[in-house]
C-alpha cells in the first residue's frame, strides 16, 4: 500500500474563512448529535427499553394490587415514568462527554479558535431529542393501554416543556460527573446510585400514605415527588403555579449551582 | 491571515519578532511532579523542530502548555506572536494539534468527521464538504470517506487525525509522538508529508522518543528529561557536543557484555552505553591510541570482537550521555528553592 502523499492542492496554504458566530459553532455541534442519532439508532433501543418494561411491568404486574385496576393505576403511574425516564435518560450526555474526553476529541474542540462552550450546546440538543423521542414513544404505549392525558394537547406540549426543564436539570448532574470521571461506566454507576433512592423514594410509583412515617417525610420532600406531582397534574385536571414553581425548583438550582462548576471544570487546563 | 490585516501595530510587531514559537521558563506541575520545569524555547518559522525524550519526560505537557491546552504555573510564551495566557483565541487561531490518540469521533465517518471541523473553522455547507473531500483524497481516504471511524485501522486514524489538523493550513503545527504506532512504510510517509507541509511554510513541532526520528526529520532538537531542558541544537551539533571519538565495539559473545563495559569503563575512564539490541558497546574514547589499547585489553581478556569503529557518537550514544549527566547533576537540583 501507498503511503501518505498529500496532492498540491492539499499544501497550498488554505486560510480560514470568516469567523463563524457562537451560535453558528453551536448549531455545529448540534448537527454532531443529530449525526450520533443516525449512526447509532441501538442507543434508542437502550432508551425507550426500560421504561416500557416498566410501563407494562407495574401496570400489569402491581397496578391492580396499587390501585385497585390497572386503568387506574396506569392514570397514576405514567406520568411519574416519564419523569423517572427523563431523568435516568440525562446519564448518556454524561457518558457521551466521558468518552469524548478519554479519547482527547476535546482536546482537539479546545484547541480550535472557537466558543468554549459550544461543545456543551451540542449535549443539550441530543439530551432535548432523546427526551422528546422516549417522552413520544412512552406517551403512545400509555394511549395504547388506556392512559387519557384529561387536558389534552395543550396540557401535553405543557407537560413536555416541563420534562424537557427536568431534563436539563438533571443533565448537570451526569456532565459535571463526566467532567471528573474518565470512565463511561462508571459515570453511569455512580449516576445511578444516586438517583435509584431518589426515582423510588418518590411518588411515581405510589401514594406514599402507607409508608413509614420517615419515609413519608422524605418522598414529601423530594424533588422528585413533586416533579411527578406537577406532570400528573399538567397532564390531567391542571396544574397550579405552585406546582410548577416546586417542580422546576430543583432543576433550577441544580442549573445555578453546577452550571458554573461544569464551566470550571471544563475550562481548569 | 485575515486576522484584521488593515491594523499595522501587530504586523510590525510580528515582521520583529519572526519565531513561531518563544516560551521562557514554562513550568508545569502535577501535584508533587514537576512535569515541565522551566523550559526556554525559541523555534523560528518554517522549521521543524523536534522535542526528543523519554516517556515522562514532559514533551507532552510542554506541547499541551504551547497548544493552550494546559495552562502554565509559570513562564510566559507566545505563538505566531500571540502570547499564549493574553490571548489564547488568537493562538488557537494560528495553530492546530494532533495529539497522541486518535482525537476523532469514531462513531461519525471519516468525511462527516472532517466536515464537523471544516463547519468550526468557519467553512460552510458545501464549501465544508468541498474541503473534506479534498483532504480525504489527499491522504488516500477517500474510499473510506462513508465509513465510520470505529472501522479504520491504525494507520488509517492517523492519516486522517493529520488531516483534522490541516483544514485551514495552520503556522504551527504540533504533532505529538506522530508516528508512534505506525510501520515503517506508514511512518516513511508521515515524515514525507511532514517535511513537505516544513516545505510550504508551516512550522511544525513534534514530540518523539525515536532518536532516529528527529536525526532524520528536524531541523533542531531539544533534548527533555524530567521536565528540563538538557540540550539543544541541530543533530550535528548534538553529537560534536558530546566528543568525537567515539568507540563502538560489537562483541562476538552476549554474555560477556559485562565484563567487556568493566574493561573499557577502567582503561577509557568514561562511562560506557550499551546498545538497545546486540552486544554493542559505546564509549568516549579520545584518541585513537586510547582506542586501540581498549580493544588490545578486551582480546587480552579472550573476548572475541566481531567489529569496531572509531567515530562520530549516534544519537542514542548522544541521548545516553546527555540524560546520563542530567542525572549526575540531580542533588544540585534538588538544593534549588
Amino acid at each position: 500500500m501507498s503511503a501518505i502523499d498529500p496532492a498540491a492542492a492539499v499544501l497550498q496554504r488554505v486560510e480560514r474563512p470568516r469567523e463563524p458566530s457562537s451560535f453558528s459553532n453551536a448549531l455545529v455541534f448540534a448537527w454532531r448529535a443529530v449525526l450520533k442519532f443516525r449512526h447509532v439508532p441501538e442507543q434508542l433501543f437502550d432508551l425507550v427499553m426500560t421504561p416500557i418494561m416498566f410501563t407494562l411491568l407495574f401496570t400489569f404486574v402491581f397496578g391492580g394490587a396499587l390501585a385497585g385496576s390497572t386503568g387506574d393505576y396506569l392514570q397514576y403511574f405514567l406520568p411519574g415514568i416519564l419523569v423517572q425516564t427523563v431523568i435516568f435518560n440525562s446519564v448518556y450526555s454524561g457518558m457521551g462527554l466521558s468518552t469524548d474526553l478519554g479519547k482527547g476529541l476535546f482536546d482537539r474542540f479546545r484547541s480550535l479558535p472557537i466558543w468554549s462552550l459550544a461543545p456543551f450546546a451540542g449535549l443539550m440538543v441530543g439530551d432535548i431529542l432523546r427526551h422528546l423521542i422516549a417522552g413520544t414513544i412512552i406517551l403512545t404505549i400509555g394511549l395504547i393501554l388506556g392512559y387519557r392525558p384529561n387536558a389534552g394537547l395543550l396540557g401535553v406540549l405543557g407537560g413536555f416543556a416541563l420534562l424537557i426543564a427536568i431534563g436539563f436539570g438533571a443533565g448537570w448532574i451526569f456532565i459535571v460527573l463526566g467532567l471528573l470521571i474518565r470512565t463511561p461506566m462508571t459515570v453511569m454507576t455512580i449516576g445511578f446510585t444516586v438517583m435509584f433512592p431518589l426515582i423510588f423514594a418518590s411518588n411515581i410509583m405510589v401514594e406514599p400514605e402507607t409508608m413509614p412515617g420517615w419515609l413519608r417525610a422524605f418522598v414529601e420532600v423530594n424533588p422528585v415527588s413533586h416533579m411527578a406531582t406537577a406532570m400528573r397534574a399538567i397532564l390531567g385536571e391542571g396544574t397550579t403555579l405552585t406546582q410548577i414553581a416546586l417542580a422546576l425548583a430543583a432543576p433550577v438550582v441544580l442549573t445555578l449551582v453546577l452550571a458554573p462548576v461544569t464551566l470550571w471544570l471544563y475550562m481548569r487546563r | 491571515m485575515n486576522d484584521q490585516p488593515q491594523f499595522r501595530e501587530p504586523l510590525a510587531r510580528a515582521e520583529a519578532a519572526p519565531l513561531a514559537i518563544s516560551a521562557r521558563g514554562l513550568a508545569k506541575q502535577f501535584g508533587d511532579v514537576r512535569a515541565v520545569d522551566g523550559i526556554d524555547l525559541d523555534v523560528p518559522r518554517g522549521m521543524i523542530f523536534a522535542i526528543l525524550g523519554p516517556n515522562g519526560a514532559g514533551k507532552t505537557t510542554l506541547m499541551r502548555m504551547l497548544a493552550t491546552l494546559a495552562a502554565p504555573d509559570a513562564g510566559t510564551a507566545s505563538v505566531m506572536g500571540h502570547d499564549l495566557l493574553r490571548e489564547p483565541h488568537a493562538v488557537r487561531a494560528a495553530i492546530a494539534m494532533t495529539g497522541q490518540f486518535a482525537s476523532l469521533d469514531e462513531d461519525l465517518t471519516g468525511r462527516e468527521n472532517l466536515m464537523l471541523l471544516a463547519r468550526l473553522w468557519g467553512f460552510r455547507g458545501r464549501e465544508a464538504r468541498a474541503r473534506a473531500d479534498a483532504l480525504l483524497a489527499a491522504f488516500e481516504l477517500s474510499d473510506a470517506a462513508g465509513k465510520q471511524v470505529k472501522d479504520y485501522s491504525g494507520g488509517m486514524r492517523r492519516r486522517l487525525d493529520i488531516a483534522a489538523s490541516l483544514v485551514v493550513t495552520p503556522g504551527v503545527l504540533f504533532l505529538d509522538e506522530p508516528t508512534t504506532g505506525l510501520d515503517p512504510t506508514a511512518r516513511q510517509g508521515v515524515w514525507r508529508m511532514i517535511r513537505q507541509l516544513a516545505g510550504s511554510g508551516v512550522t511544525i513541532l513534534l514530540t518523539t522518543q525515536y532518536l532516529e526520528e528527529a536525526d532524520q526529520l528536524a531541523d533542531r532538537i531539544a533534548v527533555i528529561d524530567h521536565g528540563r531542558k538538557i540540550a539543544e541544537g541541530t543533530s550535528r551539533e548534538l553529537k560534536a557536543a558530546t566528543g568525537s571519538g567515539f568507540l563502538h565495539v560489537a562483541l562476538a559473545d552476549a554474555g560477556r557484555m559485562a565484563e567487556a563495559t568493566a574493561i573499557l569503563e577502567q582503561r577509557l575512564g568514561h562511562q560506557v552505553q550499551p546498545s538497545a539490541e546486540g552486544a554493542e558497546l559505546s564509549v568516549i574514547a579520545g584518541t585513537a591510541q586510547a582506542a586501540n589499547e581498549a580493544i588490545a585489553a578486551l582480546l587480552a581478556a579472550d573476548i572475541e570482537v566481531t567489529d569496531f569503529s572509531l567515530g562520530q557518537p549516534s544519537l542514542d550514544a548522544v541521548f545516553f550521555a546527555l540524560t546520563d549527566r542530567a542525572t549526575e547533576s540531580e542533588p544540585a537540583k534538588g538544593k534549588r528553592p
